[in-house]
């Protein structure tokens, strides 16, 4: 880079650097460096099908089931739902027949895509990823340009590798200062989501920076970009750093010996540079983030563990009072009422948002020598086989079984419940994943987001409960 | 794709904030074909009444005047989260053709233009006086003319929108990108030659 090149930010390094074309109009045709699928892509390799089309590049494209296998068998022929069977099956048979690596069912990397990505090594820096699945924004952790794209997308990239989009605006959100002992990277990108709002970020790319940013395990940097999604952004990202590089080097997929130095120079020269202009900026002081729940049916509506049910009173017009006082009906909740006060009858430990091995030795730390409440059924879901097979050499998953968790097979389970995995009409969930959305987890399921440490601290008590209280001493 | 040039049609009101695609269409109805009829699962179970299953008389596209609704009027943030395109081709296979709101999920708006069905944005103040109209006037329609870029509201006044030229061509046109983009594969190998290794997989 000489001298006279203005300075750049991050995305915008990688976005120029995959343009294949340029349209006079603003659209421009970007190159895709990996391609990742899940089962419910059926439907993509269906249309390639009927075009006569083959994959462009199989050898970018990566293969895993996470959506509709069960979480009690690893086999493939005890999928009792034939119409689950056949995806997870077709999968498979499609990665067979165009030469693309599966990780299969029943095999050892096996899990959920957004998982098994950084842990193989698959998502690196620099690269543009995609995947037909809106939380595909979890790669950028790792320094990439990573989002999610629709079905007629995904048969777009498999038949040339490419993509129209038009240039997203840039959003900065610095984190400055140290999140207190019992906050997460989780309560952080939640109280990100209630400070700017579900479309806060919508049609920006967002750069998360700043000190608490910086001082984000990888693992928390996950977990932070994977809800850029709730927040209407394209795609959430963060800078590579020794962290970055100590995270991947040694993976399946991360260079190796003299390749890894040429990639390293090449990923050292990402970050943004000093001087670097973004359409927009949001300042948090990390200091003043509590542990955080959802109370209603969008991921905006989160609140400090220590507040309230908020009264539709307080809304600013009558559709905003009309809309609160109908979320209110669903939760079955009443204005007022502490959030402390609310009881749960299920907790789900899991999904692409917190299922990794950090996210489980915060819960396990909570769990240990306790017992889940009466009355309360505690999942834990790990996301992937390795992150299963790491938490059972440390012991973790006797520390869920001896307080009364369930400890389950890695797959998206009760994020999205297409794989059966749902909650009755009514109950109420206290829920790792990414989505309280009305019937997310089931029709008429009531679901509250919260951190890992958060949940396994309500499924003891048997109600939302402040894990600062639960952690008390136990340093 | 099947083009969209101009649209007078019935428009439904559904005066909510961040209504998302699960909402749409439940996750349970996913991954069939697209030649699969996707009606039956458009708001499957906001439609319904919980327990029962019967239809709610209450939930705006059961109502007699806009069972036949080919435009959809929501608040902000309309068809936020999953990518599902799924939630595209229920609206569609109902019969709707344009959708407007404040602001819309940045991959439904993607979705919805691939599939022949119109994202039109337009500001918070001129969708709440939409909104006000339609449920003032049940079964009354809106005129969409995308040459013209505008939207014609059932009082008369009409409201100028905002499209990206090459969706806007795309769509008056019927246009496959797919079939354009393959026309282009000499300029994306040459782009895989200039790359080479670089960002390969190991």
């Amino acid at each position: 880079m000489d001298g006279e090149t203005p300075p750049r930010t991050l995305f915008e390094k990688i976005w120029s650097r995959h343009r294949v074309k340029e349209r006079e109009d603003g659209q421009t045709l970007l190159y895709v460096d990996r391609h990742l699928m899940h089962e419910g892509a059926a439907a993509a390799f269906d249309a390639l099908a009927r075009r006569g089309l083959k994959p462009r590049a199989p050898d970018r494209t990566f293969t895993v089931p996470d959506h509709y296998v069960p979480t009690d068998t690893r086999r493939v022929a005890e999928i009792a739902d034939e119409r689950r069977r056949g995806l997870v099956e077709t999968l498979a048979q499609n990665s067979a027949e165009h030469g693309i690596r599966h990780f299969g069912l029943g095999g050892p990397h096996q899990g959920i895509v957004h998982i098994i990505g950084p842990e193989t090594g698959l998502s690196q820096p620099g690269l543009l990823m995609v995947c037909g699945d809106s939380h595909t924004s979890t790669h950028g952790a790792v320094g990439a340009l990573a989002f999610g794209i629709g079905s007629t997308e995904v048969t777009h990239v498999l038949a040339t590798q490419t993509l129209w989009q038009r240039k997203p605006k840039t959003l900065r959100i610095a984190v400055d200062g140290a999140l207190a002992e019992g906050v997460t990277a989780k309560d952080l990108i939640l109280a990100i989501i209630a400070r700017i709002g579900a479309a806060g970020a919508t049609g920006h790319a967002i750069e998360y920076a700043g000190s608490a940013v910086r001082a984000l395990s990888m693992e928390g940097r996950l977990t932070l970009c994977n809800m850029s999604i709730e927040a209407g952004g394209r795609a959430g990202m963060v800078a590579p750093d020794d962290a970055t590089y100590a995270y991947l080097a040694g993976r399946e997929y991360s260079p190796k010996g003299p390749e890894w130095d040429r990639a390293l120079a090449r990923w050292r020269a990402l970050p943004t540079d000093d001087g670097a202009a973004f359409d927009r900026e949001v300042l948090l002081d990390a200091a003043a983030v509590a542990p955080m729940v959802t109370w209603g049916t969008s991921p905006e509506d989160a609140l400090p563990i220590t507040g309230a049910v908020p009264d539709p009173v307080a809304a600013p017009d009558a559709e905003g009072r009309a809309a609160m006082a109908r979320t209110l009906d669903y939760m079955g909740l009443r204005p007022g009422t502490l959030l402390e006060e609310v009881a749960v009858e299920r907790v789900f430990i899991g999904s692409c948002t917190n299922s990794r091995i950090e996210d489980l030795r915060g819960a396990a730390a909570v769990a240990r020598g306790r017992k889940v409440a009466e009355g309360v059924r505690a999942w834990v879901v790990p996301g992937s086989e390795p992150v299963k097979r790491q938490a059972e050499a440390e012991g973790l998953h006797e520390v869920f079984r001896g307080a009364g968790f369930e400890w389950r097979e890695p797959g998206c389970s009760m994020c999205v419940g297409t794989n059966g995995d749902i909650a009755a009409p009514g109950v109420r969930v206290a829920s790792t994943s990414n989505r309280n959305f009305m019937g997310r987890q089931g029709p008429g399921a009531r679901t509250h987001l919260l951190s890992p440490a958060m949940a396994a601290a309500a499924a003891v008590t048997g109600r939302l409960t402040d894990v600062r209280r639960l952690l008390a001493g136990r340093a | 794709m099947e083009p969209f040039r101009r649209l007078e049609a019935v428009a439904v009101p559904l005066p909510e904030p961040n209504i998302d695609t699960d909402r749409i269409i439940p996750a349970r109805f996913l991954s069939r074909l697209r030649s699969v009829d996707h009606a039956p699962f458009l708001f499957h179970d906001a439609r319904r009444l919980p327990g029962s299953g019967d239809e709610d008389p209450a939930f705006p596209l059961n109502r007699p005047e806009w069972r036949g609704a080919r435009v959809v009027v929501a608040g902000r943030n309309f068809a936020c989260g999953s990518s599902r395109e799924a939630a595209v081709w229920a609206l569609h296979d109902h019969g709707i053709r344009c959708a407007i709101a404040p602001s819309f999920g940045d991959i439904f708006r993607n979705n919805a233009m691939k599939n022949g069905l119109l994202p039109v944005a337009l500001p918070a103040e001129a969708v709440a006086d939409l909104l006000a109209q339609l449920e003032a006037r049940p079964g009354a329609a809106v005129a969409v003319d995308l040459p013209a870029q505008t939207v014609t509201f059932p009082g008369g006044a009409t409201h100028r929108f905002d499209i990206d030229p090459f969706d806007k061509h795309c769509l008056l046109e019927g246009l496959d990108e797919l079939a354009y983009t393959l026309s282009l594969s000499d300029e994306i190998a040459a782009f895989e030659r200039r790359m080479g290794r670089e960002n390969a997989p190991g």
